[in-house]
């Protein structure tokens, strides 16, 4: 009996860290291009996910203009729509602030730049989760789909011990790996995601080349934003948010960067699904104030022992 | 002290003073006993300024998670009230003590770490502690009422005389926060912030420096926290080690300007109010705009001026108002030390066997040489030959898989990068590592300190080698304003000013034209009759057949041939490696 409920408890809990966690890993995605590969220090990757929350939210509930897809297709059409519209918002940011602070103007210069960043995304931070109590109140909200309380069973496995899948973090977890791939192979196999690259990685030699490295930079920034985002929109259907959610999960995605190895895409979403994982089977273990002390523990610990990441390679030189 | 630290610092007390006893004169006018609060929490966030600034602007430590201290402090003192009924006139010492060694328990782990994953880590502790002692059940910790005792009890009815303290103990971060810059400390702090290899090679522990500053900035922050707690009365995790407690040091100091005494000050005296009015005036009618307003402005002064306040205002208007104090420095050569001269002396480096791998590349390949006292020896050979990747492992940036190197006997394996300056090698590089916001004199003072010579000593050797190499006359000059060869001389006084016996000089003449070439190996040529022995890696063969020696050719990580550079020279595996089996077989045919 005892056994059951244990065996029962452990597969739930994983089952939820590999859901919870590939949500995670497209969320660390967006911030991955942004500090992992641009090196631009952005602490205002949790409010992107806020907005993405709430541009799905206003797409598909009430009046939206995606309200005809219905609970079961809008709330994943509405987190995937939430992307572009924040890749919009985050264009504008970079070419009206970030890039101010960033790229070539900074690059060699004392710190990088990151003084400036930090005080930049700082401030945008600050308007963007009072700006949002301003328009969309301080009532918890979420993008209500019927699926978040249905669930697919699996088993019984053993004795009565049964997974439950639930269908909405099924679905998100799915979209979350199909966008995280497709993000993955634009990088890896167009000009566009060379000229990126290149343009992160050497922005002088990039220049030489021919890249525009303004509009590259511009576009990563961007591409990051609308990532997050598209997470966050995901997010929204199994979960309750305010304007301020931004400041429980920017932890979490610096977290999963550095767990995966910055500078690399893929490296940055094994660290999300890793940082989900750790944080979904802690609750097996530790009560529920002390899972998100764990994460962090699990953070330093890895930081101190492999700082290259757990799936990245050191590529420092003296 | 440093070169002109007694008149800085005569200046900055006499403005500290000035300053505080306006701004008391100030407050105690005031009769709105919030305005009286606001003016308690502006020197207590402008102390915690300070404290980040000495870690983070100084030591250039980007610290994102700074609340760990300045909570500690606040908890300390509370806890400490509520269940030992400790007076906090004792407490926010004992916090103070508390944060001091929680710097050492986060630095010793975290001072690992570099750069962006430093940062970071700081990022983590605070939010680990605010989730242990929530779920230890300290959500909210009020102070106990003393009605009897008050004033042992740091209790006011009058919140004027918390600002009072406050600012004695804000001042009292100021003056240290003075000391530091103009003493030693400071100067290896600021070295560390531009090029931490290069103060590392100048002999500096960049380690033991850093971890000293945290532990300041650790028991300085937890002062201001203590006192925090104090005024407030109110202790919640959130309002100690949230987010946006670790945020607030980081954006007074940015904001009033970065590594500056009193940019923390600045930035607290107008971002303090301004937050505090904001919420009392907006809070109420639009909840939430009050952080739109204070972000908007933070975001538009960081635009206008990058640096902060106090160094936008100072480029603007002081630039020719305050002059770094030009040092006088004597034009004349400084006296020889006189040293038995010639070749084939002593042996005084030797090699043996070293090697140094990359995964499967053997960079560095069973090398064998030595350095006879007083002479120079040209390491040469083609791109990818492993000569720098030699010099890292003798002076400690790398680590030696198998080999021996010895100074006169004494093993460099094994050692720090600044031990093995202590021990008489001086270093350049191949691209130059100054420090560019810093005067020359004081670029090479670094090389001074780091030999560990006293103040007097060390500016006077400091002033000796810029003579030596020919600067004497740009000591005063910011390094960034320097030509590429004179940085190249920088970068030689630097390594002279520590007296070493052995130089490693990494390509000293790569970038320069013929003249500028010449005037450096003139003063190669003059070092080496004061009796200075140099290892020096070039690749232009014409140069060192001017200078060296003796040649040590290498070529994929070995020593291809060593001996008199006429010899080297026409050495027909040498002539292979520089210019291909081609050109051998035409000129053979």
């Amino acid at each position: 009996m005892d056994l059951e409920v244990l065996i029962e408890n452990v597969l739930n809990a994983l089952a939820a860290g590999i859901t919870i966690g590939c949500i995670y890993g497209l969320m660390c995605i967006g911030l991955g291009l942004i500090f992992g590969i641009m090196r631009i220090v952005n602490f205002a990757q949790g409010e992107l996910l806020m907005l993405g929350m709430y541009a799905s939210l206003y797409l598909v509930t009430g009046g939206g203009v995606l309200a005809f897809l219905g609970p079961y297709f809008g709330p994943f059409v509405g987190a995937l729509c939430a992307g572009p519209i924040v890749f919009a918002g985050g264009a504008l940011l970079h070419r009206f602030l970030i890039s101010r602070v960033s790229g070539l103007r900074t690059a060699g210069s004392l710190d990088d730049g990151h003084f400036g960043q930090l005080i930049i995304t700082l401030g945008i931070s600050l308007i963007l989760q009072n700006g949002g109590l301003i328009l969309f109140g301080s009532t918890p909200e979420a993008v209500r789909t019927p699926l978040a309380s249905r669930a697919f069973e699996l088993g019984p496995i053993y004795g009565d011990a049964t997974v439950f899948l639930n269908k909405a973090r099924l679905i998100a977890c799915a979209v979350a790996i199909v966008t995280a791939i497709t993000l993955y192979l634009v990088l890896e196999y167009t000009r566009l995601g060379k000229s990126l690259r290149a343009a992160a990685d050497n922005p002088t030699a990039a220049t030489y080349m021919g890249i525009d490295v303004d509009r590259a930079y511009r576009i990563a920034f961007a591409l990051g934003c609308g990532i997050t985002a598209v997470a966050g929109g995901l997010m929204a259907t199994y979960l309750s948010f305010g304007p301020f959610i931004g400041l429980d999960y920017v932890i979490i995605m610096y977290s999963g960067v550095v767990l995966g190895g910055m500078g690399s895409i893929l490296g940055a979403f094994w660290g999300g699904l890793t940082v989900g994982f750790v944080q979904q089977c802690s609750a097996l273990v530790l009560p529920p104030q002390l899972q998100n002390a764990a994460i962090f523990v699990v953070f330093l610990l890895i930081v101190m022992l492999r700082p290259q990441g757990l799936f990245g390679r050191s590529a420092e030189r003296a | 002290m440093r070169v002109g630290a007694h008149t800085r610092l005569r200046r900055g007390g006499l403005a500290l003073a000035l300053v505080a006893v306006v701004y008391l004169i100030a407050a105690s006018q005031v009769t709105n006993s919030y305005y009286q609060l606001i003016l308690s929490l502006v020197p207590i966030w402008a102390l915690f300024g300070v404290s980040w600034n000495l870690l983070s602007g100084y030591g250039g430590q980007l610290s994102f998670g700074h609340a760990s201290f300045f909570g500690i402090g606040a908890y300390t003192v509370t806890l400490a009230l509520v269940y030992l009924d400790l007076t906090p006139w004792l407490g926010i010492p004992l916090g103070a003590l508390v944060g001091a060694a929680a710097g050492i328990v986060i630095g010793i782990p975290t001072f690992r770490l570099r750069g962006h994953y430093f940062a970071l880590a700081m990022l983590a502790y605070p939010l680990a502690i605010l989730y242990v002692l929530q779920y230890l059940g300290f959500q909210e910790v009020s102070f106990p009422m003393h009605r009897e005792h008050p004033l042992y009890y740091l209790e006011f009815s009058d919140q004027r005389l918390y600002t009072l303290l406050a600012v004695i103990l804000l001042a009292a971060g100021l003056v240290v926060s003075m000391l530091v810059e103009n003493s030693r400390f400071g100067l290896a702090l600021m070295a560390i912030r531009q090029n931490e290899l290069a103060a590392e090679a100048g002999g500096i522990d960049s380690w033991r420096w850093k971890m000293r500053v945290l532990v300041m900035s650790g028991a300085i922050a937890a002062t201001a926290g203590g006192l925090y707690a104090c005024v407030l009365l109110v202790l919640t995790p959130d309002s100690v080690f949230g987010i946006l407690v670790s945020a607030q040091p980081v954006v007074v100091t940015l904001f009033g300007g970065v590594a500056s005494i009193w940019g923390p000050v600045i930035g607290a005296a107008i971002l303090v109010p301004l937050a505090e009015s904001l919420n009392a005036e907006l809070g109420n009618i639009i909840p939430g705009i009050q952080g739109v307003v204070y972000g908007a402005a933070i975001i538009l002064i960081m635009l206008a001026s990058p640096d902060g306040l106090f160094w936008t205002v100072r480029d603007r208007w002081f630039r020719r108002a305050l002059p770094e104090p030009a040092p006088v420095l004597p034009a004349t050569t400084p006296v020889r030390q006189v040293v038995q001269h010639g070749h084939g002396g002593t042996e005084l480096l030797r090699v043996e066997g070293l090697s140094r791998s990359f995964g499967g590349l053997r960079a560095v390949s069973e090398v064998s040489f030595s350095v006879a006292e007083g002479e120079i020896l040209g390491i040469i050979g083609p791109n990818g030959a492993g000569k720098t990747t030699l010099f890292n492992v003798l002076n400690g940036v790398l680590s030696a898989d198998e080999g021996v190197a010895a100074l006169d006997g004494q093993s460099m394996l094994g050692r720090k990068v600044h031990q093995v300056c202590r021990m008489g090698v001086g270093r350049t590089f191949q691209v130059v590592r100054s420090f560019p916001r810093l005067p020359l004199l004081d670029n090479v003072i670094v090389g001074a300190y780091g030999a560990g010579l006293p103040d007097h000593a060390a500016v006077e050797a400091a002033v000796g080698a810029l003579a030596r190499v020919g600067l004497h006359r740009q000591a005063g000059s910011a390094a960034g304003q320097l030509t590429n060869k004179q940085l190249r001389l920088m970068e030689l006084a630097r390594a002279l000013a520590g007296r070493p016996r052995l130089l490693l000089l990494d390509e000293t003449l790569a970038g320069l034209g013929r003249e500028e070439c010449d005037e450096v190996l003139d003063v190669l040529q003059r070092l080496r009759e004061d009796g200075m022995t140099i290892a020096i890696i070039e690749h232009t063969m014409h140069a060192m057949m001017r200078i060296a020696d003796r040649f040590v050719v290498l070529d994929h990580g070995r020593v291809l041939a060593s001996g008199l550079p006429r010899d080297v020279v026409e050495d027909r595996a040498v002539i292979e490696a520089y210019l291909g089996s081609k050109w051998l077989a035409r000129q053979n045919a």
